[in-house]
């Protein structure tokens, strides 16, 4: 069992400061150690984008273009939250297999676990498909926290498990009658994304990595992002999609990697139309990215892992 | 009516919850990794006093509360009502027993109280952090006895009963920290 005390504010204010950045160098250089040993190449990626994401539940912030002199010229540059367009087109162009450690920026409402800016570790592994990537970061997560267990779990078998609910073949009107029972919510929504994400942080999420890490795998298909879709064993259409947990913290977000440039477009289109639904502006698609797919991004597997989020537990 | 969002959600915020006013006791934003955020809000209901956790999704609308907090003097009670005057207007409002029941150990006639009032009636009654309150019965106290630690019950005049120093005597004035309960110093 890994101490939870790390995940308190306060008590890590009263940690002294030089002990602080001192576990902080010492963790980033063991994960560039590692990186170098697999030989990954490091590289950087700008932060600063012309296009903003279109995922209906992140914002990017932006920054004036103090620099305008045509009409054609970008009013903002939208900052990255996170490596992942910029770094599939430097795979698309050939790197083999990269790691970045950068900032990404979110307009998320601060709290406990989330801040407007904080440090990502970022990787990708060419012909690595989302198990052997599991097993990566999980030797990863030893080398930084020795003896952790490790739990895999499907998103499945855990809802099962911990809500019990089957949450590939319930309904939304299903998924919100057990929610009501077991949550008091103070809206109603048609979406069946919207109560899987209540069940899995107000149920689920709670019980993963009580006893080390735990990788909850295999999202449903409406929740693959940018992952690509596979058939289980179950004959159930699956996102090719894992998330690392410890002490209930979301520590890492993993995909085999969508390449099929037609695909990627209609969630894209998906996700604008989503955004128009909600009364918000549709959001441009990203053409670097869309390029890089067009090219041809070889068959990988990418994950990013919060850096903050895992110094609290080192 | 104004409406709140729950991007303003913050401790101490008054909204209306299936009619009733309530207080933000605590908000915390969670999320997926990916997907929908939601506010999980502790949520105090000023009517009833139940203190319990609802979730809003991130982005919701809530309706505000009107309340306000005043200044006002205790003046008396009688089987119902606890009474309370605007020491400008002289204007005189009755408390439930439920608005007072926090205040209720400590509270003592003429004592300055913040009301919070809803509609014009209380809604809840703030004693002041400190009170000076008498000592109503308490063993006979120890002369010279200031040995650090050692304390024994005293019934205050308002019945409300807190540890004291072993040297406190009956009908001593004794000043109280009403947020903890507990004797602070003779007054």
């Amino acid at each position: 069992m890994i101490e939870a005390t790390g995940a308190n504010p306060a008590a890590l204010n009263k940690q002294n400061v030089g002990e602080r950045l001192a576990k902080r160098a010492a963790t980033l250089a063991r994960i560039r150690a590692y990186f170098a040993e697999q030989q990954l190449l490091e590289v950087e990626t700008p932060l600063l984008g012309q296009y903003p994401v279109t995922d209906p539940q992140l914002d990017n912030l932006r920054v004036e273009n103090p620099f305008i002199n045509t009409p054609s010229d970008l009013d903002y540059f939208y900052l990255a939250t996170s490596p992942e367009y910029a770094m599939k087109q430097l795979l698309s162009l050939g790197s083999g297999s990269i790691y970045q450690i950068t900032k990404a920026f979110r307009q998320d409402a601060p709290g406990r676990l989330h801040a407007t800016e904080f440090t990502m570790l970022e990787w990708y592994r060419l012909d690595y498909d989302m198990d052997a990537l599991i097993d990566d970061v999980a030797s990863l997560i030893q080398l930084l926290i020795p003896n952790t267990a490790i739990e895999k779990i499907s998103y499945r078998e855990a809802f099962i498990r911990y809500a019990e609910v089957d949450p590939f073949t319930a309904t939304a009107a299903q998924l919100e009658n057990i929610a009501r029972k077991k949550i008091d919510v103070s809206f109603s929504d048609q979406s069946k994304d919207v109560w899987l994400d209540l069940l899995l942080t107000h149920c689920v999420e709670k019980h993963l990595g009580r006893e080390g890490m735990t990788f909850l795998f295999d999202y449903p298909a409406s929740q693959s992002a940018l992952a690509r879709l596979d058939t289980d064993d179950n004959g159930l259409v699956v996102a090719k999609r894992f998330e690392l947990y410890i002490n209930g913290i979301e520590l890492a977000n993993g995909y085999h990697e969508l390449t099929d440039a037609d695909e990627q477009m209609r969630r894209f289109t998906a996700d604008n139309q989503q955004r128009l639904q909600a009364g918000e502006p549709a959001r441009e698609i990203d053409a670097g990215l869309m390029a890089a797919l067009e090219r041809g991004l070889p068959n990988c597997a990418g994950v990013a892992l919060g850096i903050d989020r895992l110094l609290l537990l080192v | 009516m104004g409406t709140y969002s729950t991007n303003e959600f913050k401790n101490g915020l008054k909204i209306i919850i299936e009619g009733d006013p309530c207080n933000i006791v605590d908000n915390e934003v969670v999320k997926p990794g990916k997907g929908q955020a939601f506010n999980r809000v502790r949520l105090k209901n000023l009517k009833t006093g139940r203190t319990w956790e609802k979730t809003f999704k991130s982005g919701e609308s809530v309706e505000a509360a009107d309340v306000m907090e005043t200044d006002m003097e205790y003046l008396y009670c009688d089987d119902e009502f606890w009474y309370f005057m605007d020491p400008v207007t002289f204007e005189q409002v009755p408390a439930s027993a439920a608005a007072i029941e926090d205040a209720k150990p400590f509270l003592k006639e003429q004592e300055k109280c913040i009301i919070t009032l809803w509609n014009g009636a209380p809604l809840t009654v703030t004693l002041p952090n400190f009170v000076e309150l008498a000592v109503g019965e308490t063993d006979p106290g120890l002369k010279g006895d200031t040995a650090q630690g050692a304390t024994k019950p005293a019934t205050l005049v308002t019945g409300a009963v807190v540890r004291v120093p072993l040297f406190i005597d009956q009908g001593e004035v004794l000043k109280i920290d009403t947020r903890t309960g507990e004797y602070v110093s003779r007054a």
